[in-house]
Protein backbone atom coordinates (compact mmCIF):
# COMPACT_ATOMS: atom_id res chain seq x y z
CA UNK A 1 0.00 0.00 0.00
CA UNK A 2 1.38 3.35 -1.08
CA UNK A 3 0.25 5.25 2.04
CA UNK A 4 1.96 2.79 4.38
CA UNK A 5 5.19 2.72 2.43
CA UNK A 6 5.18 6.53 2.37
CA UNK A 7 4.80 6.58 6.17
CA UNK A 8 7.65 4.10 6.43
CA UNK A 9 9.81 6.16 4.06
CA UNK A 10 9.29 9.37 6.07
CA UNK A 11 10.02 7.60 9.37
CA UNK A 12 13.15 6.05 7.83
CA UNK A 13 14.34 9.52 6.81
CA UNK A 14 13.78 10.62 10.39
CA UNK A 15 15.62 7.56 11.71
CA UNK A 16 18.71 8.53 9.68
CA UNK A 17 18.72 11.86 11.51
CA UNK A 18 19.26 11.01 15.19
CA UNK A 19 19.92 14.62 16.11
CA UNK A 20 16.45 15.66 14.96
CA UNK A 21 14.93 12.76 16.87
CA UNK A 22 16.78 13.85 19.99
CA UNK A 23 15.57 17.43 19.56
CA UNK A 24 11.99 16.29 19.03
CA UNK A 25 12.01 14.14 22.16
CA UNK A 26 14.19 16.17 24.53
CA UNK A 27 13.45 19.86 23.84
CA UNK A 28 9.84 20.02 25.12
CA UNK A 29 10.87 18.11 28.24
CA UNK A 30 13.73 20.56 28.86
CA UNK A 31 11.46 23.56 28.38
CA UNK A 32 8.88 22.19 30.77
CA UNK A 33 11.65 21.64 33.33
CA UNK A 34 12.62 25.28 32.81
CA UNK A 35 9.01 26.32 33.52
CA UNK A 36 9.10 24.16 36.66
CA UNK A 37 12.04 26.13 38.05
CA UNK A 38 10.53 29.46 36.93
CA UNK A 39 7.44 28.78 39.05
CA UNK A 40 9.16 26.96 41.91
CA UNK A 41 6.97 27.27 45.03
CA UNK A 42 3.84 28.07 42.95
CA UNK A 43 2.61 24.59 42.02
CA UNK A 44 -0.84 25.87 40.92
CA UNK A 45 0.68 28.23 38.36
CA UNK A 46 3.13 25.58 37.18
CA UNK A 47 0.26 23.13 36.67
CA UNK A 48 -1.61 25.59 34.49
CA UNK A 49 1.34 26.84 32.41
CA UNK A 50 2.96 23.42 31.95
CA UNK A 51 -0.37 21.90 30.90
CA UNK A 52 -0.80 24.59 28.24
CA UNK A 53 2.78 24.15 27.06
CA UNK A 54 2.24 20.40 26.65
CA UNK A 55 -0.20 21.38 23.92
CA UNK A 56 1.83 24.24 22.46
CA UNK A 57 5.31 22.68 22.09
CA UNK A 58 4.28 19.74 19.90
CA UNK A 59 2.34 22.16 17.70
CA UNK A 60 5.37 24.41 17.15
CA UNK A 61 7.88 21.61 16.61
CA UNK A 62 5.69 19.66 14.20
CA UNK A 63 4.73 22.79 12.27
CA UNK A 64 8.39 23.61 11.68
CA UNK A 65 9.52 20.08 10.83
CA UNK A 66 6.67 19.48 8.45
CA UNK A 67 6.91 22.74 6.57
CA UNK A 68 10.64 22.24 6.01
CA UNK A 69 10.24 18.55 5.06
CA UNK A 70 7.51 19.33 2.54
CA UNK A 71 9.46 22.25 1.14
CA UNK A 72 12.39 19.89 0.62
CA UNK A 73 10.15 17.56 -1.38
CA UNK A 74 9.24 20.50 -3.57
CA UNK A 75 12.73 21.94 -4.05
CA UNK A 76 14.63 18.65 -4.43
CA UNK A 77 12.46 17.55 -7.36
CA UNK A 78 11.23 14.44 -5.55
CA UNK A 79 7.69 15.87 -5.44
CA UNK A 80 7.70 16.42 -9.19
CA UNK A 81 8.99 12.92 -9.71
CA UNK A 82 6.41 11.40 -7.34
CA UNK A 83 3.69 13.06 -9.39
CA UNK A 84 4.81 11.09 -12.47
CA UNK A 85 4.24 7.87 -10.46
CA UNK A 86 0.96 6.34 -9.20
CA UNK A 87 1.25 8.24 -5.87
CA UNK A 88 -1.92 10.11 -4.89
CA UNK A 89 -1.89 13.53 -3.24
CA UNK A 90 -3.65 12.08 -0.20
CA UNK A 91 -1.02 9.32 0.08
CA UNK A 92 1.54 12.07 0.53
CA UNK A 93 -0.45 14.36 2.83
CA UNK A 94 -1.67 11.56 5.07
CA UNK A 95 1.77 9.94 4.87
CA UNK A 96 3.28 13.04 6.44
CA UNK A 97 0.33 13.44 8.82
CA UNK A 98 0.63 9.88 10.14
CA UNK A 99 4.44 9.70 10.23
CA UNK A 100 4.92 12.98 12.07
CA UNK A 101 1.81 12.27 14.15
CA UNK A 102 3.58 9.16 15.44
CA UNK A 103 6.68 11.21 16.22
CA UNK A 104 4.45 13.73 18.01
CA UNK A 105 2.88 10.96 20.07
CA UNK A 106 6.31 9.91 21.30
CA UNK A 107 7.17 13.53 22.03
CA UNK A 108 3.95 14.22 23.96
CA UNK A 109 4.22 10.96 25.90
CA UNK A 110 7.78 11.69 27.02
CA UNK A 111 7.15 15.35 27.88
CA UNK A 112 3.81 14.57 29.56
CA UNK A 113 5.18 11.61 31.48
CA UNK A 114 8.13 13.65 32.69
CA UNK A 115 5.91 16.57 33.78
CA UNK A 116 3.61 14.28 35.76
CA UNK A 117 6.04 11.92 37.37
CA UNK A 118 9.27 13.87 37.71
CA UNK A 119 7.97 17.42 38.12
CA UNK A 120 4.80 16.59 40.04
CA UNK A 121 2.40 18.25 37.61
CA UNK A 122 -1.15 17.70 38.75
CA UNK A 123 -4.40 17.66 36.78
CA UNK A 124 -7.88 16.68 37.86
CA UNK A 125 -8.46 14.75 34.63
CA UNK A 126 -6.49 11.85 33.18
CA UNK A 127 -2.99 11.83 31.68
CA UNK A 128 -4.31 9.96 28.65
CA UNK A 129 -6.62 12.85 27.70
CA UNK A 130 -3.80 15.37 28.05
CA UNK A 131 -1.64 13.35 25.68
CA UNK A 132 -4.55 12.84 23.28
CA UNK A 133 -5.11 16.60 23.06
CA UNK A 134 -1.36 17.24 22.74
CA UNK A 135 -1.18 14.79 19.82
CA UNK A 136 -4.23 16.39 18.15
CA UNK A 137 -2.46 19.72 18.47
CA UNK A 138 0.73 18.27 16.99
CA UNK A 139 -1.20 16.87 14.03
CA UNK A 140 -2.72 20.33 13.61
CA UNK A 141 0.86 21.64 13.40
CA UNK A 142 1.63 19.03 10.72
CA UNK A 143 -1.45 19.97 8.69
CA UNK A 144 -0.77 23.72 8.87
CA UNK A 145 2.90 23.09 8.07
CA UNK A 146 1.94 21.16 4.92
CA UNK A 147 -0.35 24.00 3.90
CA UNK A 148 2.13 26.81 4.61
CA UNK A 149 4.98 25.09 2.76
CA UNK A 150 3.03 25.76 -0.44
CA UNK A 151 3.52 29.50 0.08
CA UNK A 152 7.26 29.35 0.72
CA UNK A 153 9.85 29.11 -2.01
CA UNK A 154 12.89 28.81 0.25
CA UNK A 155 13.65 27.50 3.70
CA UNK A 156 14.24 31.09 4.83
CA UNK A 157 10.67 31.92 3.92
CA UNK A 158 9.34 28.71 5.46
CA UNK A 159 10.76 29.48 8.91
CA UNK A 160 9.25 32.97 8.73
CA UNK A 161 5.83 31.37 8.68
CA UNK A 162 6.46 30.09 12.18
CA UNK A 163 6.08 33.48 13.96
CA UNK A 164 3.24 34.34 11.60
CA UNK A 165 1.23 31.19 12.28
CA UNK A 166 2.33 30.30 15.81
CA UNK A 167 2.80 33.60 17.67
CA UNK A 168 -0.75 35.01 17.31
CA UNK A 169 -2.22 31.67 18.37
CA UNK A 170 0.07 31.50 21.40
CA UNK A 171 -0.61 35.12 22.44
CA UNK A 172 -4.38 34.88 22.05
CA UNK A 173 -5.00 31.35 23.34
CA UNK A 174 -5.75 32.51 26.88
CA UNK A 175 -2.40 31.71 28.46
CA UNK A 176 -1.22 35.32 28.93
CA UNK A 177 -4.59 37.06 29.27
CA UNK A 178 -7.78 35.10 29.96
CA UNK A 179 -9.83 35.11 26.76
CA UNK A 180 -12.89 36.58 28.46
CA UNK A 181 -10.82 39.63 29.60
CA UNK A 182 -9.69 40.50 26.05
CA UNK A 183 -11.16 43.28 23.93
CA UNK A 184 -14.07 42.07 21.79
CA UNK A 185 -12.16 42.11 18.51
CA UNK A 186 -9.25 40.18 20.03
CA UNK A 187 -11.73 37.59 21.33
CA UNK A 188 -13.19 37.34 17.85
CA UNK A 189 -9.73 36.60 16.42
CA UNK A 190 -9.03 34.18 19.24
CA UNK A 191 -12.29 32.39 18.42
CA UNK A 192 -11.14 31.50 14.91
CA UNK A 193 -7.66 30.30 15.93
CA UNK A 194 -7.62 26.53 16.49
CA UNK A 195 -5.05 26.63 19.29
CA UNK A 196 -7.52 28.53 21.51
CA UNK A 197 -9.65 25.39 21.48
CA UNK A 198 -6.85 22.96 22.26
CA UNK A 199 -5.70 25.13 25.17
CA UNK A 200 -9.28 25.36 26.47
CA UNK A 201 -9.60 21.58 26.15
CA UNK A 202 -6.40 21.10 28.17
CA UNK A 203 -7.65 23.54 30.82
CA UNK A 204 -10.86 21.54 31.07
CA UNK A 205 -8.85 18.38 31.73
CA UNK A 206 -6.86 20.33 34.30
CA UNK A 207 -9.87 21.25 36.44
CA UNK A 208 -12.41 18.46 35.83
CA UNK A 209 -11.92 14.86 36.85
CA UNK A 210 -14.16 13.57 34.05
CA UNK A 211 -14.02 14.64 30.38
CA UNK A 212 -16.48 17.49 29.85
CA UNK A 213 -18.71 18.37 26.92
CA UNK A 214 -16.68 21.52 26.29
CA UNK A 215 -13.51 19.43 26.08
CA UNK A 216 -15.01 17.07 23.48
CA UNK A 217 -16.38 20.03 21.52
CA UNK A 218 -12.95 21.72 21.55
CA UNK A 219 -11.21 18.53 20.47
CA UNK A 220 -13.71 18.21 17.62
CA UNK A 221 -12.93 21.78 16.53
CA UNK A 222 -9.19 20.98 16.49
CA UNK A 223 -9.72 17.80 14.47
CA UNK A 224 -12.01 19.75 12.12
CA UNK A 225 -9.26 22.35 11.64
CA UNK A 226 -6.84 19.51 10.78
CA UNK A 227 -9.22 18.20 8.11
CA UNK A 228 -9.76 21.68 6.62
CA UNK A 229 -5.99 22.37 6.55
CA UNK A 230 -5.34 19.00 4.86
CA UNK A 231 -8.01 19.64 2.21
CA UNK A 232 -6.56 23.10 1.54
CA UNK A 233 -3.11 21.50 1.48
CA UNK A 234 -4.29 18.99 -1.13
CA UNK A 235 -5.60 21.88 -3.21
CA UNK A 236 -2.16 23.54 -3.18
CA UNK A 237 -0.45 20.36 -4.39
CA UNK A 238 -0.48 20.44 -8.16
CA UNK A 239 0.67 17.65 -10.40
CA UNK A 240 1.33 20.22 -13.11
CA UNK A 241 3.37 23.33 -12.42
CA UNK A 242 4.53 26.23 -14.57
CA UNK B 1 6.71 2.46 -37.19
CA UNK B 2 4.42 2.68 -34.16
CA UNK B 3 4.26 6.02 -32.38
CA UNK B 4 5.04 6.28 -28.65
CA UNK B 5 4.93 10.03 -28.16
CA UNK B 6 3.18 12.59 -30.29
CA UNK B 7 3.53 16.32 -29.62
CA UNK B 8 1.25 18.64 -31.62
CA UNK B 9 1.48 22.44 -31.71
CA UNK B 10 2.69 22.58 -28.12
CA UNK B 11 2.89 26.04 -26.57
CA UNK B 12 4.48 26.44 -23.13
CA UNK B 13 4.99 29.73 -21.37
CA UNK B 14 7.04 30.07 -18.21
CA UNK B 15 6.49 33.48 -16.72
CA UNK B 16 6.54 35.93 -19.62
CA UNK B 17 8.81 33.81 -21.75
CA UNK B 18 7.38 31.50 -24.40
CA UNK B 19 9.63 28.46 -24.11
CA UNK B 20 7.96 26.30 -26.74
CA UNK B 21 5.89 27.95 -29.45
CA UNK B 22 3.93 25.51 -31.57
CA UNK B 23 6.33 22.58 -31.14
CA UNK B 24 5.48 19.40 -33.05
CA UNK B 25 7.31 16.07 -33.11
CA UNK B 26 6.71 12.33 -33.20
CA UNK B 27 8.81 9.75 -31.35
CA UNK B 28 8.64 6.11 -32.49
CA UNK B 29 8.26 3.21 -30.08
CA UNK B 30 11.22 1.05 -29.06
CA UNK B 31 13.87 3.56 -30.05
CA UNK B 32 16.46 5.77 -28.44
CA UNK B 33 15.72 9.37 -29.34
CA UNK B 34 18.23 12.03 -28.47
CA UNK B 35 16.97 15.48 -27.57
CA UNK B 36 19.84 17.83 -28.28
CA UNK B 37 20.28 21.51 -27.89
CA UNK B 38 22.02 24.13 -25.81
CA UNK B 39 21.06 24.85 -22.24
CA UNK B 40 17.88 26.92 -22.13
CA UNK B 41 16.60 25.67 -25.49
CA UNK B 42 13.47 24.05 -24.04
CA UNK B 43 14.62 20.43 -23.65
CA UNK B 44 13.59 20.09 -20.01
CA UNK B 45 10.29 21.88 -20.63
CA UNK B 46 9.45 19.47 -23.47
CA UNK B 47 10.31 16.48 -21.26
CA UNK B 48 8.19 17.83 -18.41
CA UNK B 49 5.28 18.23 -20.82
CA UNK B 50 5.72 14.62 -21.98
CA UNK B 51 5.71 13.22 -18.42
CA UNK B 52 2.72 15.45 -17.62
CA UNK B 53 4.05 17.78 -14.92
CA UNK B 54 4.29 20.90 -17.08
CA UNK B 55 1.42 23.36 -17.37
CA UNK B 56 0.84 23.85 -21.09
CA UNK B 57 -0.80 26.87 -22.72
CA UNK B 58 -1.93 25.14 -25.94
CA UNK B 59 -1.42 22.02 -28.03
CA UNK B 60 -1.57 18.31 -27.22
CA UNK B 61 0.91 15.73 -25.98
CA UNK B 62 -0.11 12.10 -26.44
CA UNK B 63 1.89 9.27 -24.85
CA UNK B 64 1.10 5.63 -25.67
CA UNK B 65 -2.30 6.78 -26.92
CA UNK B 66 -3.23 8.68 -23.76
CA UNK B 67 -3.06 12.40 -23.00
CA UNK B 68 0.23 13.10 -21.18
CA UNK B 69 -0.12 13.07 -17.42
CA UNK B 70 -3.24 10.87 -17.33
CA UNK B 71 -3.49 8.41 -14.48
CA UNK B 72 -3.27 5.41 -16.86
CA UNK B 73 0.28 6.46 -17.82
CA UNK B 74 1.71 6.81 -14.32
CA UNK B 75 2.80 3.20 -14.03
CA UNK B 76 4.03 3.05 -17.66
CA UNK B 77 6.39 6.00 -17.70
CA UNK B 78 9.70 6.69 -15.97
CA UNK B 79 11.24 10.12 -15.50
CA UNK B 80 14.72 11.08 -14.38
CA UNK B 81 15.09 14.79 -13.69
CA UNK B 82 18.30 16.63 -14.39
CA UNK B 83 19.12 17.20 -10.73
CA UNK B 84 18.99 13.74 -9.11
CA UNK B 85 15.60 13.60 -7.41
CA UNK B 86 16.11 10.95 -4.77
CA UNK B 87 15.96 11.35 -1.01
CA UNK B 88 19.43 12.38 0.16
CA UNK B 89 18.73 11.19 3.71
CA UNK B 90 17.89 7.64 2.62
CA UNK B 91 20.23 4.93 1.42
CA UNK B 92 20.25 3.92 -2.25
CA UNK B 93 18.44 0.70 -1.35
CA UNK B 94 15.79 2.50 0.73
CA UNK B 95 15.16 4.93 -2.11
CA UNK B 96 14.79 2.14 -4.64
CA UNK B 97 12.49 0.13 -2.38
CA UNK B 98 10.26 3.14 -1.75
CA UNK B 99 9.91 3.87 -5.46
CA UNK B 100 9.32 0.15 -6.10
CA UNK B 101 6.47 0.16 -3.60
CA UNK B 102 4.74 2.95 -5.54
CA UNK B 103 4.37 0.49 -8.43
CA UNK B 104 3.42 -2.33 -6.05
CA UNK B 105 6.79 -4.01 -6.65
CA UNK B 106 9.00 -5.59 -4.03
CA UNK B 107 12.55 -5.55 -2.74
CA UNK B 108 13.83 -7.97 -5.40
CA UNK B 109 12.92 -5.65 -8.29
CA UNK B 110 14.35 -2.66 -6.42
CA UNK B 111 17.66 -4.38 -5.70
CA UNK B 112 17.92 -5.58 -9.30
CA UNK B 113 17.54 -2.00 -10.56
CA UNK B 114 20.24 -0.79 -8.15
CA UNK B 115 22.57 -3.52 -9.41
CA UNK B 116 21.82 -2.73 -13.04
CA UNK B 117 23.15 0.83 -12.69
CA UNK B 118 26.30 -0.46 -10.98
CA UNK B 119 25.48 0.68 -7.46
CA UNK B 120 25.16 -2.73 -5.77
CA UNK B 121 28.29 -2.05 -3.73
CA UNK B 122 26.88 1.29 -2.53
CA UNK B 123 23.32 0.14 -1.87
CA UNK B 124 23.65 0.66 1.88
CA UNK B 125 25.12 4.15 1.62
CA UNK B 126 23.14 7.33 2.22
CA UNK B 127 22.62 9.19 -1.04
CA UNK B 128 24.03 12.35 0.54
CA UNK B 129 27.41 10.59 0.85
CA UNK B 130 27.56 9.59 -2.83
CA UNK B 131 29.39 11.41 -5.62
CA UNK B 132 27.38 13.40 -8.16
CA UNK B 133 27.62 10.67 -10.78
CA UNK B 134 26.55 7.98 -8.30
CA UNK B 135 23.61 10.11 -7.22
CA UNK B 136 22.31 10.46 -10.73
CA UNK B 137 22.65 6.71 -11.21
CA UNK B 138 20.66 6.17 -7.99
CA UNK B 139 18.02 8.45 -9.48
CA UNK B 140 18.09 6.44 -12.72
CA UNK B 141 17.70 3.17 -10.79
CA UNK B 142 14.48 4.45 -9.22
CA UNK B 143 13.05 5.20 -12.67
CA UNK B 144 13.75 1.80 -14.25
CA UNK B 145 12.44 -0.42 -11.43
CA UNK B 146 8.97 -0.61 -12.93
CA UNK B 147 10.34 -1.36 -16.43
CA UNK B 148 8.45 1.59 -17.90
CA UNK B 149 7.42 1.53 -21.56
CA UNK B 150 8.54 5.12 -21.92
CA UNK B 151 11.69 6.33 -20.18
CA UNK B 152 12.42 10.06 -20.18
CA UNK B 153 15.95 10.95 -19.09
CA UNK B 154 17.13 14.53 -18.62
CA UNK B 155 20.92 14.66 -19.06
CA UNK B 156 21.58 11.34 -17.30
CA UNK B 157 25.24 11.11 -18.26
CA UNK B 158 26.45 14.46 -16.89
CA UNK B 159 29.32 13.94 -14.49
CA UNK B 160 29.76 10.24 -15.28
CA UNK B 161 33.19 8.91 -16.10
CA UNK B 162 33.66 7.80 -19.72
CA UNK B 163 33.51 4.08 -18.93
CA UNK B 164 30.28 4.46 -17.00
CA UNK B 165 28.82 6.70 -19.66
CA UNK B 166 29.52 4.00 -22.18
CA UNK B 167 27.85 1.42 -19.93
CA UNK B 168 24.81 3.65 -19.41
CA UNK B 169 24.39 4.05 -23.16
CA UNK B 170 24.66 0.28 -23.62
CA UNK B 171 21.97 0.03 -20.96
CA UNK B 172 19.67 2.47 -22.80
CA UNK B 173 20.25 0.58 -26.06
CA UNK B 174 19.38 -2.68 -24.30
CA UNK B 175 16.16 -1.22 -22.93
CA UNK B 176 15.19 0.03 -26.41
CA UNK B 177 15.94 -3.40 -27.89
CA UNK B 178 13.45 -4.82 -25.38
CA UNK B 179 10.82 -2.39 -26.66
CA UNK B 180 11.26 0.57 -24.29
CA UNK B 181 10.98 4.02 -25.82
CA UNK B 182 13.89 6.06 -24.49
CA UNK B 183 13.99 9.83 -24.79
CA UNK B 184 17.29 11.18 -23.57
CA UNK B 185 18.49 14.77 -23.55
CA UNK B 186 22.11 15.74 -23.80
CA UNK B 187 24.25 18.59 -24.91
CA UNK B 188 27.18 16.30 -25.66
CA UNK B 189 27.23 15.73 -29.40
CA UNK B 190 29.31 12.55 -29.36
CA UNK B 191 26.45 10.87 -27.50
CA UNK B 192 24.10 11.82 -30.30
CA UNK B 193 25.72 9.26 -32.58
CA UNK B 194 24.40 6.50 -30.36
CA UNK B 195 20.77 7.49 -30.85
CA UNK B 196 18.35 6.06 -33.41
CA UNK B 197 16.86 9.47 -34.00
CA UNK B 198 17.78 13.02 -33.09
CA UNK B 199 15.65 15.99 -32.25
CA UNK B 200 17.73 19.14 -32.52
CA UNK B 201 16.12 21.98 -30.66
CA UNK B 202 17.14 25.60 -30.27
CA UNK B 203 15.22 28.42 -28.63
CA UNK B 204 12.09 26.27 -28.56
CA UNK B 205 12.20 25.47 -32.27
CA UNK B 206 12.74 22.06 -33.84
CA UNK B 207 15.71 22.39 -36.21
CA UNK B 208 16.08 18.76 -37.19
CA UNK B 209 14.20 15.51 -36.62
CA UNK B 210 16.06 12.67 -38.28
CA UNK B 211 18.61 9.88 -37.88
CA UNK B 212 22.15 10.99 -36.97
CA UNK B 213 23.35 9.86 -40.43
CA UNK B 214 20.67 11.86 -42.21
CA UNK B 215 21.38 14.96 -40.12
CA UNK B 216 25.05 14.75 -41.08
CA UNK B 217 24.22 14.11 -44.72
CA UNK B 218 21.90 17.10 -44.84
CA UNK B 219 24.56 19.36 -43.37
CA UNK B 220 27.26 17.84 -45.58
CA UNK B 221 29.65 17.05 -42.72
CA UNK B 222 30.67 14.01 -40.70
CA UNK B 223 30.87 15.94 -37.46
CA UNK B 224 27.59 16.34 -35.55
CA UNK B 225 28.77 19.50 -33.82
CA UNK B 226 29.44 21.10 -37.20
CA UNK B 227 26.20 19.71 -38.56
CA UNK B 228 24.21 21.26 -35.74
CA UNK B 229 25.90 24.60 -36.31
CA UNK B 230 25.19 24.52 -40.04
CA UNK B 231 21.55 23.59 -39.56
CA UNK B 232 21.11 26.49 -37.11
CA UNK B 233 22.64 28.93 -39.60
CA UNK B 234 20.55 27.60 -42.49
CA UNK B 235 17.51 27.90 -40.28
CA UNK B 236 18.32 31.50 -39.39
CA UNK B 237 18.77 32.44 -43.03
CA UNK B 238 15.37 30.99 -43.82
CA UNK B 239 13.93 33.04 -41.00
CA UNK B 240 15.58 36.26 -42.27
CA UNK B 241 14.25 35.72 -45.78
Amino acid sequence: MILLSTVRRILTQLRHDPRTIALIIVVPTLLITLIYFMYEGQPRVFDRVALTMLGVFPFIVMFLITSIAMLRERTSGTLERLFTTPVGKLDLLFGYGIAFGLAATAQAAVAGGFAYWALGMDTAGSVGLVILIAVANAVLGVALGLLCSAFARTEFQAVQFMPLVVAPQLLLCGLFVPREDMAGWLQAISNVLPMSYSVEALTEVGVHAEPTGIMWRDLTVVVGAVVVALILGAATLRRRTA
Amino acid sequence: METAIEVRDLVVRRGRRTVLDGFTCVIPRGSVTGLLGPSGSGKTTLMRAIVGVQTVAAGTVTVLGHPAGSAALRSRIGYVTQAPSVYADLTVRENARYFASLYRLGAAEADAAVASVGLAAHAGQLVTNLSGGQRSRASLACAIISRPEVLVLDEPTVGQDPVLRDELWDHFRGLAADGTTVLVSSHVMDEANRCDRLLLIREGLLIADDTPAAVKRRAGTDDLDQAFLKLIRDNEQVAVR
